[in-house]
Parts: structure tokens; C-alpha cells; sequence
């Protein structure tokens, strides 16, 4: 459903260039929940970011459904944008708007009829367990709460794909616990295809049933969760598991 | 005091009257003007949602230009185009071109530093619901910073005061000319204090009007 080719990611500053991703391949399948995992710098984020057309690569293509998504332009990518749901790791939340109205943007931004809208809002609200909370303002939330929001958010305009940019990072381990939960869920009843980014190892052990290892710009490994993890082939694989390398 | 008052009221309600008039109709203007302006300086601006750099420095230079002339000149260098626009260079609707033209570039700044302080964390995630810039914009940009405009409002409405003050010295009315005719040319220190005072109350009523609906519409401390 995803597929990732050749892509390579150069920033070019005044001074120096940086290579982001360098000649990276990937294949996520329909209904999948994919792990990518790797330390800090590694370019996992950037990989994220091309992968919701927020980046645009130096080269190669992400194909989604067979679409080249880096060539799109206006309002085919507006739309493309529309069938791929993200989650932030600060949540990124209006503030200044209700639980519901937040749910309620995507679907706004695309003029849905309201009656429509307040009909999958209340369904979304119900499906994160935050039905009473409706009228709150993100402010009034726990960092839990307002994660959820964001997942009912991203979940408005029934996408194909959800990306999670480190959706637990910022939460402590129960509430972890509770969010992962309810992105399996979410897999499993709407049959969503899930894009994580984390650095936690435990993240991708408790959900994802595929794994890929970033480390200095390429892929080192990848496959299934269990085979990856059970049989590590590279250092950082390793030192990710907790090993010191050897 | 009371008899001072009672003697003065009609003189100093009508100075009033100016003066609000003087400096509400310019902060109407200067907002109509600012605000477009402010927007389009945070939306070219380096990472912005348009981002270009011609652009941006144009106006940002031109919006430069305006700040750095000192009211008392630039009120004397617009003559002509008050005239050209008013049709006369004496009185409050006069006065309000240049109180506009003062005005318009210190309302674009402020907007500017409003829209600028929304995260732009959110501003990335209505872009991945498909938000056109039109919608990140009015959606995002203005919905989020209403409390820091509102506060911004405020701090150009009691700057317009002080300036129509100084317009009301060269003729514009207000309570700026009662403090000059009766204040300095009559040397009535009584009248002075009084018009003092009343200027005292008038910028702590708007303030405080402000800073009640600042904090009545901001959702994010509560």
C-alpha cells in the first residue's frame, strides 16, 4: 500500500548539507502496524514528514496506492493529505477550540454538512472514550486525553493510513499503555494501516507486527517484529534492545 | 472640584467625544489596513505558509519606514493627502488620516508577533488535514492568537489616544486641545489637572475592558 523508493533527503543550510535519508526503500502493507524505530537523529522524523507530504524528498518517490505523492500538486494533494491521518507527539491540538470542534476540523476544512459531522464526531468521541468530554477545551485534558483527541482527530476523515510521530513519548507508562491499546483497536475494527515512529523499543513490541531499524540516514534491518527482535543482525538493533554492543 | 466640573463637563464631554471619535475611527482604519498587512508578513516570512522573501521585505521595509517617523512630523509631512482625503486639515475627521497612516504599520507589527506565537506544530497539523493556506489562515492563525489580538487592540486604541493628543495640539479638537487652550495658553492648572484625570480614566476603562475580554476568550488557561 506504501511503498518508499530510493528516497533520499538532503537540507541544504548555508554552510553544509545534511543528508536526512539516503537511498531509503520500504514496503508497508495493508493493515499493517509498522514500527520505525531508531535514536535521535537517525531520520526517523524526516522519513514521517516526507511520508505526509509535509517534506518534499531531493529524490525518489513514496507511492501510495500507487500514486507518486511527492509529484502531487494543489488540489490533488490537499485530497491525498485528507486520506492519511497524523498523530503528533505534542498532540498539536487547537487550543483555543472544544474537544469537539477539534474533531470536528478536518471534516469542517472539507465542508462537510454539520448534521454529518456531528454524527462521526460522536462516534469518534466514543470510539477514544472521551464522549464527556465534548465540550472541554484541550487545556482541561491530561496529556492521555488530549492524545486520544488527536487520535479521533486524525481519525475524522476515515483515512487509509494513520502515521504516529512518537505518539507516546511525551506519556507516562500506563497511559502508554492505554493509547497503544487504542491504536490496536483501531486497527483492528477499522482496519486502519499504522505508521509508528518511536525510539521505544517497547512501543513497537506491544503493537507493531512489522519492524524497521533506522540508524545514519538508511534502514538496517527490517521484517517481521518477532524475527527482527529475536535474531538482531546489527549493533544498533541491539544497543536499541537494551545490549551494549558488541 | 465639583464646581470646576460642573463648569467644565460640556467642554471636556465634548473633547471627550473628539477624541474617541478621533481615535476609534483610526484604529477601525488602521486594523482594516494592519491586520490584511500583519497577515501577509507572517505568511511570506522565512517557514511561513507562503514564504517570500521579496515580498517579505518589502513590506517589511515599507512598514519600517512608517514607524520610524515621529507622529508630530509625519502629522505635518501628510498635510496634503489629508487634505486630498478629508477635504480640509483642521478638525477630529481630519485628523484621523494621519492618526491612520501612524497607526497602520504599528497594527501590522502587532498582528504580526500575535499570529507568529501559534505553535507551528499545529499550523503543520492542519496542513496534513488538507487546510489550504485560506483556511490556515482564518481557521488556525486568527482563531488561535483572539486573545493576544485582543490584546494588541487594546495597546493600539490607548496609543491612538496619546496620539490624537498631539494631533489635538495642531488642531485637531479633542481633549489634547482642551489641555493646550486652557491648560497652557490660559494657565489654568485646574483644568489641566482635570483633563489629566479624566485621560487617566478613560485608558484605564479601556484597558480594563480589554484585558476582561482577553482573559474572557482565551480557553487555554482554565
Amino acid at each position: 500500500m506504501i511503498e518508499i523508493r530510493n528516497l533520499t533527503k538532503i537540507f541544504s543550510g548555508k554552510h553544509q548539507e545534511v543528508t536526512a535519508l539516503r537511498d531509503v526503500n520500504l514496503k508497508i502493507d495493508k493493515g499493517d502496524i509498522f514500527g520505525i524505530i531508531g535514536m535521535s537523529g537517525a531520520g526517523k522524523s524526516t522519513l514521517l514528514r516526507c511520508l505526509c507530504l509535509l517534506e518534499q524528498p531531493t529524490s525518489g518517490t513514496v507511492l501510495l496506492d500507487g500514486v507518486d505523492t511527492a509529484a502531487l500538486t494543489g488540489k490533488q494533494k490537499l485530497e491525498t493529505r485528507r486520506k492519511m491521518g497524523v498523530v503528533f507527539q505534542g498532540y498539536n491540538l487547537l487550543m483555543q477550540k472544544t474537544v469537539y470542534d477539534n474533531v470536528a476540523f478536518p471534516l469542517t476544512l472539507c465542508g462537510t454538512p454539520k448534521a454529518v459531522i456531528a454524527q462521526k464526531v460522536a462516534s469518534l468521541l466514543s470510539l477514544v472514550g472521551l464522549s464527556d468530554k465534548a465540550q472541554c477545551y484541550p487545556s482541561q485534558l491530561s496529556g492521555g486525553q488530549k492524545q486520544r483527541v488527536a487520535l479521533a482527530r486524525a481519525l475524522a476523515t476515515d483515512p487509509e493510513v494513520l502515521y504516529c510521530d512518537e505518539p507516546t513519548s511525551a506519556l507516562d507508562s500506563l497511559t502508554t499503555r492505554s493509547v497503544l491499546d487504542l491504536l490496536e483497536n483501531i486497527n483492528r475494527t477499522l482496519g486502519v494501516t499504522i505508521v509508528i515512529i518511536t525510539h521505544e523499543i517497547s512501543v513497537v513490541r506491544r503493537i507493531c507486527n512489522k519492524v524497521a531499524v533506522i540508524d545514519a540516514s538508511r534502514f538496517v534491518e527490517w521484517g517481521d517484529t518477532s524475527r527482527v527482535f529475536d535474531h538482531p543482525q546489527t549493533d544498533i538493533t541491539l544497543q536499541l534492545l537494551g545490549y551494549s554492543a558488541s | 472640584m465639583l464646581a470646576l466640573w460642573n463648569e467644565f463637563a460640556p467642554t471636556l464631554l465634548d473633547g471627550l467625544r473628539d477624541t474617541l471619535y478621533m481615535t476609534g475611527l483610526a484604529t477601525l482604519f488602521a486594523y482594516l489596513a494592519g491586520m490584511p498587512l500583519g497577515i501577509l508578513l507572517v505568511a511570506t516570512d522565512k517557514g511561513g505558509i507562503a514564504e517570500n522573501r521579496f515580498i517579505n521585505s518589502l513590506f517589511g521595509w515599507v512598514i519600517n519606514i512608517g514607524r520610524s517617523i515621529p507622529f508630530v512630523v509625519l502629522m505635518l509631512a501628510v498635510i496634503p493627502v489629508t487634505r486630498l482625503i478629508a477635504g480640509k486639515i483642521i478638525g477630529p475627521t481630519a485628523a484621523v488620516v494621519p492618526l491612520f497612516i501612524a497607526a497602520a504599520p504599528f497594527v501590522a507589527r502587532l498582528v504580526e508577533s500575535s499570529l507568529a506565537e501559534v505553535d507551528s506544530g499545529v499550523i503543520e497539523a492542519a496542513r496534513c488535514m488538507g487546510a489550504t493556506n485560506r483556511q490556515i489562515v482564518s481557521k488556525v492563525l486568527l482563531g488561535e492568537s483572539t486573545p493576544s489580538l485582543v490584546r494588541g487592540l487594546s495597546i493600539t486604541t490607548i496609543t491612538l489616544i496619546g496620539y490624537s493628543a498631539m494631533a489635538g495640539a495642531l488642531g485637531a479638537g479633542g481633549l489634547g486641545d482642551i489641555a493646550v487652550r486652557y491648560g497652557l495658553h490660559r494657565g489654568r492648572t485646574d483644568v489641566m489637572i482635570l483633563t489629566v484625570l479624566l485621560l487617566i480614566v478613560v485608558v484605564c476603562v479601556i484597558q480594563l475592558f480589554f484585558d476582561l475580554l482577553s482573559a474572557g476568550i482565551d480557553r487555554r488557561n482554565r
